[in-house]
């Protein structure tokens, strides 16, 4: 019974935490759990497109990361091998994610061989025609956006986030909900001008890998599109020792392999 | 007492679910007993009572049908069928009327072990527009074209190895090419084959060296590649000594070096990353890839040999890409430039700028310039009434491309225009894919000129149209 005793009053602890974090810190460990977890990381994602007409289309990648500043949660590499559907299979593409200026992206195509860079593109367009945006991909910066606590309940910080320039999205604020112990997103609604929610993003499973709270299934719905996609991570590792070089055009024209698999 | 926690928790839970009503219910993973908290919280969460992971979750299909045999093959395998129908737009007494009809099987695999990987890719294809199907691997004539069948290895973390057929790349131009002098295929480009077709490959072996201070390739064609280039078999062409338009009646006839190792290429790329920028330095040595010379006697067409020194450097540029390229062509054949059989040696320049212009809508310029050495000897040499070239050749393209329908369909518009030579080519585009293996796609190859003798508007009557369609797997 005393163990019982304990155990709720742990649980009570916290889902009030006494010492309240500071919203810029929930924030801070919200971008950490979604975007930053361990030094690098790979996954092998399969992402299913649903139309508005109920028309599927897929599209299979491995998807390589790396913490250029690990501790500050800023620059990161990302490197993505598709192997489906056919027409894209080969296609590498590389993205150098930067903070304050555009992303340096290119993209390999095996036919030609051609190493073709990418101009920055509008974040908020969609990344390989599915619903999630690059930004979801890769992440939004947070000091992009004002931060607000609007409520607390036992599992979720809930946050209401503003743009400070409204002309570079489409969106007027967003809601996150983010667990408090892991700090993972579950649910992120975006909301028009009008206050109506017409976006959203649902974390379906977490699994923990090498000790890290993960999602593994992920959804995004968009009315004004219409449709949605899931996107499935299995494979998933982290801290494998990619090295940097990776994140190069030699591994554009001769993708790396040992790390695809 | 196990019990007793149990309803403890599930009361907590209970109490946190009705208050926080309108919260998204915790993923499997993060409210179940499965995913461990941290170490320093070993508490569990509360077990979500069953039905609440009961999302309306489509979960993704862990395989087609269509694709669970490609699973049981011991290698990598793809490819596609396709079909391509083209036409002139104009008759053309020199050629056929139809400009494609093309039905092709292309087949690709790949094996990787430890540090090697062998590439094997070719097409099979048949195609009534042309007289003669015997395979000629070299040209890529011919009911089979080889395209790739070669081995990649890592001897050292420093290098890696390609040897054998491959299709080769480099430099920064948009469908101009100053410093790749790999083989382009224009005759595939000019009937509207898939852009990727526009490369040929070349039998060599190439060698990338890398190294923090700069990274090195080195591509050594033991026997000249030459471009697959308009003969006037499908295309028909000017013909200076003809003084006319010509085609299948006159042929290019050409004397090409094929001696291996004695008549070969090399070419080399010194290239590094400066921030965000990418250089690069090139040296050529090996012939004009197309032919631009003649020998009197024969009557033949040559490829007189050449060298190419060049430059280039890609970067971010006022929110979108820019690059720049240089490369002095020394045609050493040419002896100052009076004869007027060889080509002279020239200068070559591109500069280019691409950036998003809208959502899914990208454009982009480039200025390209060809300038001529020793123009007044050329000039010189020319018998009366000829048409002379101009010292300076410009040329500005613009790409637009827009995405629509969950970026399915892709609008597309790439214009060459040549202020000089009063000529051009237009390229509008459309393809549409229909789902995860059906491509459709029409478009158009459209040149326009003043005169018969300049580069595109040679090509007048060559414009065409065509559809295709694609099963990818």
């Amino acid at each position: 019974m005393k163990k019982c005793i304990l155990f709720s009053a742990l649980a009570m602890f916290m889902a009030q935490p006494a010492f309240a974090l500071s919203i810029d810190e929930i924030v801070a460990r919200a971008n950490h759990a979604a975007y930053y977890q361990g030094a690098d990381g790979k996954a092998k994602v399969q992402m299913v497109i649903t139309d508005k007409q109920g028309r599927e289309r897929s599209r299979n990648f491995t998807i390589l990361r790396k913490d250029v500043d690990d501790a500050g949660d800023t620059e990161q590499k990302f490197y993505v091998y598709f192997s489906r559907p056919a027409d894209v299979n080969k296609t590498a593409f590389l993205v150098w994610k930067q903070i304050d200026k555009d992303d340096d992206r290119w993209l390999y195509l095996p036919a030609l061989d051609l190493v073709k860079r990418i101009a920055a593109s509008d974040e908020r367009t969609s990344f390989v025609g599915s619903h999630f945006f690059y930004e979801d991909v890769s992440g939004r910066t947070p000091s992009e956006d004002r931060h607000e606590l609007v409520e607390e309940t036992d599992n979720y910080y809930v946050l209401k986030s503003t743009p400070k320039n409204l002309k570079l999205v489409e969106f007027a604020y967003y809601k996150n909900w983010i667990h408090k112990t892991t700090f993972i997103p579950v649910k992120t609604e975006f909301y028009d001008t009008s206050g109506k929610a017409y976006r959203t993003y649902d974390a379906l499973k977490v699994d923990t890998i090498n000790g890290f709270p993960t999602v593994t299934r992920s959804k995004m719905t968009d009315t004004n599109i219409g449709g949605f996609t899931v996107m499935g991570y299995s494979k998933v590792n982290y801290d494998i020792g990619l090295p940097e070089d990776i994140f190069s055009e030699r591994y554009l024209r001769a993708a790396p392999r040992q790390y695809l698999r | 007492m196990r019990q007793a926690t149990r309803s403890t928790l599930c009361l907590l839970f209970l109490y946190a679910n009705v208050a926080g009503a309108e919260e998204p219910s915790l993923p499997p993973g993060l409210g179940g007993s499965e995913p461990s908290l941290p170490a320093g919280l070993g508490v569990d969460e509360p077990a979500l009572p069953a039905g609440l992971d009961n999302l309306p979750v489509k979960i993704p299909a862990n395989d087609t049908a269509a694709s669970d045999w490609k699973e049981l093959l011991p290698f990598d395998f793809t490819g596609y069928a396709e079909a391509r129908l083209g036409t002139r737009l104009q008759s053309d007494t020199a050629e056929k009327t139809a400009s494609i009809g093309e039905a092709r099987l292309h087949l690709g695999a790949n094996k990787s072990w430890e540090s090697t990987t062998a590439n094997l890719t070719g097409d099979f294809l048949y195609d009534p527009v042309l007289d003669r199907h015997s395979v000629e691997l070299e040209s890529g004539e011919g009911w089979f074209d080889l395209r790739e069948a070669n081995l990649l290895f890592r001897p050292t973390d420093f290098s890696d190895i390609k040897i054998g057929r491959q299709i080769l790349t480099w430099g920064t131009g948009d469908l101009i090419f100053i410093n790749d002098l790999f083989p382009k295929d224009w005759n595939s480009f000019f009937i509207g084959r898939d852009e990727e077709y526009l490369k040929a490959p070349s039998d060599a072996l190439k060698i990338a060296l890398f190294h923090e201070f700069a990274n090195l390739d080195i591509v050594y064609t033991p026997r000249f590649d030459s471009d697959r280039f308009i003969d006037g078999r499908r295309i028909t062409y000017f013909n200076q000594n003809a003084g006319n338009i010509v085609g299948r009646n006159l042929p290019v006839l050409v004397d090409k070096p094929s001696r291996r190792f004695s008549e070969d290429e090399i070419a080399l790329r010194l290239h590094r990353m400066i921030n965000a920028y990418e250089t690069a330095l090139y040296f050529y040595d090996g012939y004009w890839k197309s032919p631009n010379g003649q020998d009197a006697a024969s009557g033949l067409f040559t490829f007189p040999v050449l060298s190419v020194y060049g430059a280039s450097i890609r970067g971010p540029l006022a929110g979108g890409i820019g690059n720049a390229e240089l490369g002095y062509y020394d045609s050493r054949d040419y002896s100052s430039g009076n004869d007027p059989l060889i080509r002279n040696s020239e200068w070559r320049l591109l500069v280019g700028y691409e950036r998003e212009l809208l959502p899914e809508f990208t454009g982009s310029v480039q200025y390209y310039l060809e300038r001529m050495e020793n123009h007044d000897a050329y000039r010189a040499s020319l018998p009366a009434g000829v048409f002379t070239k101009d010292k300076n050749r410009h040329v500005i393209t613009v790409r637009l491309t827009k995405l629509l329908i969950n970026q399915n369909l892709t609008l597309s518009l790439f214009n060459f225009y040549s202020p000089s030579d009063e000529d051009g080519y237009l390229r509008p585009k459309i393809n549409y894919k229909l789902d995860d293996n059906w491509t459709l796609e029409t478009g158009g190859n459209l040149f326009f000129g003043k005169r018969n003798e300049t580069f595109f508007g040679q090509f007048e009557d060559n414009s065409n149209v065509y559809v295709s369609v694609r099963y990818g797997f």
